[in-house]
């Protein structure tokens, strides 16, 4: 694989000949949801919406990890900062989301040692670092993130580390978009599935979903080109009424998966119900540490008491997580609501579909 | 959250491999990949390297990306 391969994803010629085609076939109004936060990010980037036929209209899914963060996680986690001799350890975007009383923004301010770091490893290396100290290393994500969490509670064993913890809130995309599927209001005609997360499940684990559904779906990569594949993919299906289960992404996605992964995730973890923002309690769709690995629970190692979470009045993130409003529906985006001040997650986030609206005028 | 260019595997030492991304060394584990080799191309997830690029699959997409472009 040479970086010329990327290239022609990139080229304007082969994109401008898929829009060519899509519009070309494009006869039924249809609404199509990305379900990756990675995907929303370029989509907007690169300007797609603006080309799409008004036939086509591009949803953003609950495939943003720091948006999907159940309220009472996020409040969790905060309780977990205040604790004497804790040193958390996180990804960057969850610092600034609202909490029902704070944000981890705001206990750093007042003095809590919250860290940000770019993957597991800095977390255990902070650990070692700090032999009298507590590092609870906050999870969140999806199928992508969660084998590299367990790897690294792995590793903690092997190095024989007692200071390292997890708090596992990570969740799982196949049962995620049953979910939608149930909920009536939500209306989509076809997937675009999320890349990395299918890097790692592979293209079997969407197959009683669909199966089950009968819904075209297509598996696809990030670069411009890839996307626009998917759309045409998807279209094509919704035009022959023949669905299918496409896997454009082959570079990276194989039938299987990632096994080696999703093993050392399954030996950590076990799957449990979980609450999702805005959307609920959606069965078997949560990990959480199996007792085996509980000395690395961060939610049984330590004593905190979340107060009951108030969900944030006005703020549309679970709607919006769901397809079911944009953010132009939000009365309170752009008037209340920016970058700057924040009032929910999918406006902290940069992979949040309020802030990618926001950034780029909703084009 | 991810970095999906494929990046060029340089060193390896104790299941950590430097890649090369854009002229920079970067530390990576590779505990999640199934025997990675010095000069493999892998798609990096939060520090992990997650997914070895299959040079056959990348020209079969590629193939199939020129049709589309060209119905
Ligand atoms: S604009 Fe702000 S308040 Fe409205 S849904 Fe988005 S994040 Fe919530």
């Amino acid at each position: 694989m040479s970086i010329k391969h990327l290239e022609e994803y990139r080229d304007p010629d082969i994109s401008r000949a898929i829009i060519d085609n899509i519009k070309k076939i494009s006869r039924k109004k249809n609404r199509l949801m990305e379900v990756c936060g990675t995907h929303t990010m370029s989509i907007f980037r690169s300007g797609i919406r603006t080309l799409l036929p008004d036939t086509i209209s591009l949803l953003s899914g609950p495939g943003c990890p720091v948006c999907v963060t159940d309220q009472k996680e996020i409040d969790a986690f905060i309780e977990l900062a205040k604790i004497d001799d804790v040193i958390i350890a996180t990804f960057g975007d969850l610092l600034k989301v609202p909490g029902t009383k704070s944000s981890l923004q705001k206990e750093r301010a007042e003095g809590r040692d919250i860290r940000i770091v770019y993957s597991t490893f800095d977390a255990l290396e902070i650990a070692g670092n700090n032999p009298g100290r507590k590092v609870i290393f906050l999870g969140i994500g999806f199928e992508t993130t969660a084998p590299t969490i367990a790897a690294s509670i792995l590793s903690a064993k092997n190095m024989s580390l007692k200071n390292y913890f997890v708090f596992s809130a990570h969740k799982l995309v196949p049962p995620a978009l049953d979910a939608l599927m149930k909920n009536k209001d939500v209306r989509i005609n076809g997937f675009i599935l999320p890349g990395h997360v299918s890097v790692m499940i592979g293209t079997k684990a969407y197959l009683t979903f669909f199966e089950k559904h009968k819904i075209p779906c297509a598996i696809t990569g990030f670069e411009p080109a890839d996307i626009l594949q998917a759309i045409l993919s998807l279209v094509r299906q919704i035009e022959d009424g023949n669905p299918g289960l496409e896997n454009l992404y082959q570079r990276a996605v194989t039938f299987d998966g990632n096994e080696k992964a999703i093993n050392i995730m399954q030996d950590i973890f076990e799957t449990v119900d979980t609450a999702w923002r805005g959307i609920g309690i959606i069965p078997e769709s949560g990990l959480k540490i199996k007792e085996e690995f509980s000395s690395f629970d961060a939610e049984k190692m330590f004593e905190f008491d979340v107060p009951d979470a108030v969900i944030l009045s006005g703020c549309s993130c679970g709607e919006i997580l769901q397809g079911i409003k944009t953010p132009p529906e939000c009365a309170l985006y752009k008037k209340i609501c920016t970058p700057i001040n924040p009032v929910g997650p999918c406006m902290v986030s940069s992979e949040g579909t309020c802030a990618a609206y926001y950034r780029y005028n909703g084009l | 959250m991810c970095l999906a260019i494929p990046s060029k595997i340089i060193k390896i030492e104790n299941n950590i491999g430097t890649i090369d991304v854009a002229g920079i060394n970067k530390e990576i584990s590779l505990l999640l990949l199934e025997d990675a080799k010095i000069g493999d191309y892998v798609i990096v997830h939060a520090g992990f390297a997650i997914h070895k690029i299959d040079e056959s699959a990348a020209m079969e997409s590629l193939k199939y990306l020129r049709e589309l472009a060209s119905i």
